[in-house]
């Protein structure tokens, strides 16, 4: 390598140093009117209403493989509740039944969390997956490749994938019905819930009423609004008569973990930059001295051989 | 591995004589229709709460892990000029470029939609997402092997002003190789820092980026070190008889290199473990196993490699090569899927179906074979004739490598 080579593979390295790479998610904290859901469990009688409304709205959505089986069983059987289910493909939200000793049952319904800072949008390498301003975290499912890195990266295992698809399998996961939001609907779940359990409104106006239940009946709830700070706040908020924990929600930390990863990305560029400066002075400079220690050496060295590059060797032995 | 079995005829003897091989490329084929018919599901255990599984862990983070040698011993040759390495450079960079290549290949059985898996390059770009790095580094460093490896294909094709082109690229091509692969390296590592509360404090570290990249370079040299052993053996007829002798001072070199990046990160990791309070963990099932990654897979084979290296017992450190690689090997598998979704309930983890195992099976036959194409085809285990010859009556030694400097006069 001569001194141009090390020239323009320099400033080639400065240039990636300063390049301006946005590795950030869209602030979180710039979405104040974001909309969320308030789920209040000791309300929730596990009646699967907002099961049936939300298989009602998504239908059309929803893939229809040959073995469809949503619902397995009719949405009024609540001998399913008995097993603990999951949302796939089919279905955007399910309700778990939780028997904790000394109470009656407990009610949680799942779904898509709509995190303030989603892990999913973060991981996506395409930005199939993105945050709203609005609130619900939604989905391109033209631009998704199908890696499943946002499966890997929710903390709270929200996305579901077609594994059974070959021409076009997909992400699936609750939209918080941001169609019908923009019509100013509520969500399907919420519309059709019996007994109040699920309040749709302002995120930041849901955390205000979740606070005074919490304060005004102390011994009914556990303090503590699942939610609230839980990967960095999401739009659905839980209130509980039992620890969170007990109802399959997992301790997930207060960090949006998409800053785990924002601080690597934004230092790759300079660290490459870096790298390359110092690697291309060490082989420039380092090859100088070796050349001119044998330049001294005289030209019969006989260390020869070794010194000869990889691609310059003598003939030896041969096949 | 399955180039135990080769024993240095030609392709379509070798292939007809040997029906392991014959069994392994059906079973591969027709697991591949299945795989690009039915879907994902229809080969894999794959679930909703468990989206990467043995594909990642082995084609991926090993594959990629172990094809590591291409870089650490170009970078050792070309830039810190290590000349014991040399023997090794073209071996070492034929290896990463198919472990690439073969890595890109899974990664289309592995993603859902193969076919726009160039949307983030062109379409749009998720910057935000550690795996857009990935994808670029691979696409980038891919380029970079090619390059570095047109010397010998000019050779075999006899294009002299090429050929002299292209090695006088070769030290730049290797610094860039060098900044792309480490980048590349620890961006694997970084994968995971997005799951902190999925994946066991033992292995969760906010230093796995270089976790990753410190393994990957003595994985990547116990790597060359193994390969160099199999050639040996299995394909000594593709090779000269300098590339045989002088492989010892490369093996020798290898283990000294792989003995120091152990060193670094053995200390490291037990320092994080202490520092991060985790060593209250190592009295569980958890605890012994990881004792046994660090222990068994990195300690044990580093002091084998210290006595093989002080006493130039070339046995040990091969022996110790090979421990070396499988406890890189234990530890992409166990970030990928024993340490991943740890609290899962028993019911719900993951465990590889037989059909994941066959397709991988099936993609490392694909390499050795190739591997074994190229090597009976391009001058990478021997000195090509002609060009040696040349080079020899025109520069008398003068103790400079590679650079044009030789080839213009």
């Amino acid at each position: 390598m001569n001194r141009r080579n090390f020239l323009s593979l320099a400033s080639a390295g400065i240039v990636a140093a300063a390049s301006p790479v946005n590795c950030r998610t869209a602030a979180a904290e710039g979405h104040p009117e974001a909309a969320g859901v308030l789920h209040d469990s000791t309300l929730c009688i596990g009646c699967r209403s907002c099961e049936a409304a939300c298989q009602s709205v998504n239908a059309a959505v929803l893939p229809k493989p040959e073995n469809y089986r949503i619902p397995e069983k009719p949405f009024y059987d609540r001998s399913v509740l008995a097993a603990k289910r999951r949302t796939d493909f089919q279905r955007f939200t399910v309700v778990n039944r939780y028997d904790v000793e000394n109470r009656r049952p407990v009610h949680r319904k799942f779904q898509c969390n709509h995190c303030m800072e989603p892990a999913c949008a973060s991981a996506c390498f395409v930005k199939a997956l993105y945050k709203t301003p609005e609130g619900p975290v939604l989905y391109r499912p033209e631009l998704c490749v199908g890696c499943r890195y946002c499966m890997v990266a929710c903390p709270f295992y929200v996305p579901t994938y077609d594994y059974g698809n070959a021409w076009n399998p997909l992400i699936y996961k609750c939209t918080m019905c941001a169609p019908r939001l923009a019509s100013g609907e509520l969500p399907g779940c919420v519309s059709q819930c019996p007994e109040k359990a699920l309040i749709f409104g302002k995120r930041s106006e849901l955390l205000k009423i979740a606070r005074d239940r919490v304060r005004e009946f102390p011994e009914k709830y556990v303090k503590h609004i699942y939610g609230e700070h839980e990967a960095g706040g999401t739009c659905w908020l839980y209130l509980s008569p039992v620890p969170h924990k007990l109802l399959d929600q997992p301790e997930v930390g207060n960090e949006p973990v998409s800053r785990l990863t924002s601080g690597i990305l934004e230092s790759a560029g300079t660290t490459a930059g870096i790298l390359s400066v110092l690697l291309g002075a060490v082989c420039f400079f380092g090859r100088r001295r070796r050349n001119g220690a044998a330049e001294i050496d005289g030209a019969g060295a006989s260390g020869g051989e070794a010194h000869k590059g990889v691609f310059q060797s003598g003939k030896e032995g041969g096949q | 591995m399955t180039s135990g079995r080769t024993n240095g005829q030609g392709l379509k003897g070798h292939v007809r004589k040997n029906g392991l091989i014959f069994i392994i490329l059906l079973v591969g084929l027709g697991l591949t229709l299945l795989r690009f018919t039915c879907g994902i599901g229809a080969v894999t255990n794959l679930s909703d709460r468990n989206p990467w599984g043995f594909w990642m862990a082995f084609d991926l983070l090993c594959g990629i892990a172990v094809s590591a040698g291409g870089f650490a011993v170009a970078s050792a040759y070309y830039i810190f000029g290590f000349k014991q390495f040399h023997v090794y450079v073209r071996a070492a960079l034929t290896t990463a470029f198919l472990g690439y290549f073969f890595e890109v290949i899974a990664l289309l059985y592995e993603v859902g939609q193969p076919w726009r898996l160039v949307y983030p390059f062109f379409l749009s770009q998720g910057t935000t997402s550690v795996l857009f790095l990935v994808g670029l580094c691979v696409a980038l460093y891919l380029t970079v092997l090619s390059c570095e490896l047109l010397p010998a294909l000019f050779e075999r094709l006899d294009r002299k002003k090429a050929w002299e082109t292209a090695v006088r690229l070769a030290a730049p091509l290797a610094v860039i190789g060098a900044v792309v692969a480490v980048v590349h390296q620890s961006s694997l590592g970084s994968l995971y820092l997005i799951v902190p509360s999925k994946m066991h404090p033992l292995w969760y570290s906010r230093f796995m980026p270089l976790f990753f990249l410190l393994s990957s370079l003595f994985a990547g040299l116990s790597m060359v070190v193994v390969e160099g052993r199999l050639a040996h053996k299995f394909m000594r007829g593709f090779m000269d008889d300098r590339h045989a002798r002088d492989a010892d001072r490369a093996v020798l070199a290898c283990g000294r290199g792989a003995y120091l990046f152990m060193l670094g990160y053995f200390v490291i990791r037990c320092m994080e473990l202490a520092a991060g309070g985790n060593l209250r963990y190592l009295f569980s099932g958890y605890g012994v196993w990881f004792l046994l990654e660090l222990v068994g897979g990195v300690a044990l084979p580093a002091f084998m490699y210290f006595i093989g290296v002080r006493s130039g017992r070339l046995r040990l450190i091969q022996r110790a090569a090979i421990i070396a690689v499988l406890g890189v090997m234990l530890n992409r598998f166990n970030v990928g899927l024993v340490a991943f979704n740890y609290n899962l309930p028993p019911a719900e983890r993951y465990f590889p179906s037989w059909m994941e195992v066959a397709i991988s099976v099936f993609l490392v036959t694909l390499l050795v074979i190739a591997y074994r194409c190229i090597c009976s085809g391009v001058p990478i285990l021997r000195t090509h004739e002609n060009y040696g010859e040349e080079i020899r009556e025109k520069s008398p030694a003068r103790g400079s490598k590679s650079n044009s400097s030789d080839v213009k006069r």
